[in-house]
């Protein structure tokens, strides 16, 4: 896994908290803070087979209705729902 | 030669599957687990005797679920009773590769000959995606091929290519080197995808834009909901008045071909047989046919079309709150038309406990078969007077039972989610949304047909073995010469219900509603017919005003209300029992699902009982 770049320019994110509209790139996946029900490298691998991978262009398309939860994210050109506490492992900026 | 389906979900597995082998299909499951084995059969152009097992969909080989591990299995050989596929056709999405070149890249460890299917290519290029096949072939190292599986003639290259391979000198096997990926690994291979369609793909500067704007509408917030409940609007009405013409003209054939019976054959147990054992039992369970083929034609259009994984996503936290799958919602739907087509659709349901759960709750639903029950007790129990002025009393008490069903399916699975499955924590909601597409006659007529063929043969099979068991315990011993009761008074149904009727008696059943609940097993509407044998009243169904007056005279208002509570809960329908079995490929699950529900019905019966006679109702 990546460690977190301190000095990177461009302020990081968890798309976890990411609005509809929001576009950007991930930057690393960091599974190990989320509060998922599957075990860290599980969540990673299933993520990663979902195309989340570093580099990748990430849009958030739609929101769910309660609590804005899930939501719907295109990733190059594959759009995935996840749930947002799933989401929070993917950093972006 | 063997052949084996791979792909992502989504990809177009299932319509090029049905392409290549149109209705020469075989569904079973795997031997030990619930997974479905399909398997379908083809002639290449030269000649050559080909099978073809479509195998459920996976992003990786990880095999995380029975369903993936089949996959896995499969493709290394190692499935129990079934030998390495000759060619692995790895099927993708011509408009979404990513995520197939991954798989493929991991498929290529198994060392299993392997071709890559570039599926709905005429898709592909109306919307501008061009692909350099030969270019991608070589950077693979596995033949690509196109294929167009809606149209005539558009695997014609796939079967060309199947042929030629099959043809050429034998490669010596090649080891498998596969084994599950780590995540570094797994980055690699995205990475190593991603490089080669950079190199081989040409991208249209904008994506689909259909899938954008009719999402747009059916993911708003408030228009998303408001077509979803206009989806399951029409959906219901369908179920309930377009099934209807053809329910009664099947349950009318029945009841000719038993009257048919009953003219030719002599009276006696063969008659009897006939009639009531096998044409009115099995009929009463082929009378759902015309409900269940609507239901999938829905389901099967909707998910064709891409709206399922939509729903899932419109319904997934409302639902999560119970401990239940986004996907759970459709199944859960269909199963208050009937819980036997319900509990099919919980293949849906990727996750094995989900759908476990799915399938213990779906007989809460309120299905059809019970209305004629409570019409009969409403009609016959409960005043037709207006309550606040503009709700009828008989309508509020319908509303009632069909909340207090959704409101036990619930609870029920919240319990579930929290003692019996309490060191699980539900699959997280990770779902493709693929791009809309238009349905396909011949795919959605082909699933239907399957589904049809499935439920026929279990009526021929295991209901019908039921209904004959239940025809038994009406019909023996046979009424001594001079008797005057209905035959049924005699017979070992009579004599467990009397056995049984301490058991019942603190709900407030007499003993003619235990005898009665017995048929009632068959299928519960059949319940009320029993009740009329019983207090030997003729005319059976048609009569039911007639019996709901007896009724009114011979129960109170409390063991009226009792059994109206008995039928929300009553796990009263064989079919559903024998569904079960078959859906989870365990007795124990139906033994479960028994239980608990007889329970509950015992509970709610006996409260609703006592709480009646102290209000004084008895």
């Amino acid at each position: 896994m990546t460690a977190i770049d301190q000095n990177n320019a461009a302020p990081q994110m968890r798309l976890g908290l990411a609005r509809r509209g929001y576009s950007g790139v991930i930057h690393h996946l960091d599974v190990d803070e989320v509060n998922s029900s599957l075990p860290a490298l599980e969540l990673e691998s299933r993520l990663l087979e979902l195309g989340f991978v570093e580099g990748a262009r990430v849009e958030v398309l739609h929101e769910g209705i309660v609590g804005r939860d899930p939501i719907a994210i295109r990733i190059e050109n594959v759009t995935v729902a996840v749930r947002r506490r799933e989401a929070m492992a993917v950093v972006v900026v | 030669m063997h052949l084996a389906l791979v792909g992502t979900p989504n990809s177009g597995k299932t319509s090029l599957f049905n392409a290549l082998t149109g209705s020469r299909q075989k569904v079973a499951n795997y031997p030990g687990v619930t997974v479905e084995r399909k398997e379908g059969f083809f002639v290449t152009p030269l000649g050559r005797q080909a099978s073809l097992v479509d195998l459920p969909g996976t992003y990786s080989l990880r095999g995380r679920s029975p369903d993936e591990e089949i996959t896995r299995d499969f493709v290394l050989g190692r499935a129990a009773g079934e030998s390495a596929p000759d060619l692995v056709l790895c099927v993708a999405d011509s408009t979404n590769l990513r995520l197939t070149i991954r798989l493929l890249l991991e498929l290529k460890q198994t060392g299993r000959p392997l071709m890559l299917v570039l599926n709905m290519f005429d898709i592909a290029t109306r919307r501008g995606v061009t692909v350099d096949a030969p270019r991608m072939s070589e950077m693979l190292g596995v033949p690509v091929v196109t294929s167009i599986a809606v149209r005539k003639s558009g695997t014609a290259e796939l079967l060309r290519k199947t042929d030629e391979i099959a043809t050429q000198t034998q490669a010596p096997p090649q080891p498998n080197l596969w084994q599950p990926l780590s995540v570094t690994e797994l980055r690699a291979t995205q990475r190593e995808a991603d490089r080669i369609i950079a190199a081989t793909v040409s991208l249209p500067a904008r994506p689909d834009t259909w899938t954008a704007r009719i999402d747009a509408v059916v993911l708003h917030p408030v228009a998303g909901l408001a077509i979803l409940a206009l989806v399951l609007f029409v959906m219901f009405q369908a179920v309930f008045a377009w099934a209807q013409p053809l329910m009664e003209l099947l349950s009318n054939s029945f009841t000719a071909l038993g009257q048919f019976v009953h003219e030719t054959l002599p009276a006696g147990l063969l008659q009897s047989f006939l009639q009531n054992g096998v044409i009115s039992g099995v009929g009463s369970v082929i009378v759902f046919l015309p409900q269940i083929i609507i239901i999938f034609l829905f389901i099967l259009l909707l998910e064709d079309f891409g709206y399922m994984a939509r729903a899932a996503f419109l319904m997934d936290r409302i639902m999560g709150g119970a401990g239940l799958h986004g996907r759970a919602f459709i199944p859960l739907l269909s199963s208050f038309a009937c819980a036997i087509p319900g509990i099919m659709a919980t293949r849906v349901i990727d996750n094995r406990r989900d759908r476990l759960t799915t399938i213990l709750i779906a007989p809460l639903m309120t299905c059809s078969a019970r209305i004629p029950v409570y019409t009969l007790i409403i009609s016959a129990f409960i005043p037709d007077q207006p309550v606040w002025g503009w709700v009828n009393l008989r309508g509020l008490v319908m509303f009632g039972l069909y909340a207090a069903g959704i409101g036990s399916a619930l609870g029920v699975s919240f319990l579930i989610k929290f003692f019996m499955l309490r060191d699980y924590a539900p699959a997280p909601f990770m779902l493709e949304l693929p791009d809309y597409k238009l349905p396909r006659f011949k795919s959605i007529a082909i699933g239907i047909y399957t589904r049809a063929k499935m439920f026929l043969q279990r009526a021929g099979t295991t209901i019908f073995s039921m209904m004959v068991l239940i025809w038994f315990l009406a019909s023996f011993p046979r009424p001594p010469a001079g008797a005057t009761d209905p035959d049924i008074n005699y017979s070992l149904a009579a004599i467990i219900g009397h056995a049984l009727a301490p058991v019942f008696a603190p709900l407030g059943f007499n003993w003619q509603i235990v005898v009665a609940l017995i048929p009632g097993m068959a299928a519960r509407e059949v319940a009320v017919a029993a009740l009329g044998t019983v207090y030997a009243i003729e005319g059976g169904k048609e009569a039911a005003d007639q019996i709901g007056q007896v009724l009114a005279t011979k129960w109170s208002l409390a063991t009226a209300l009792s059994l109206l509570a008995w039928y929300i809960f009553a796990p009263q329908c064989a079919s559903t029992l024998a569904v079960i079995r078959r859906e989870t490929g365990s007795t124990k699950w139906m033994a479960i699902t028994f239980a608990y529900m007889f329970a509950l019905a015992y509970a709610a019966s006996l409260v609703t009982y006592n709480v009646a006679v102290a209000l004084g109702a008895g």
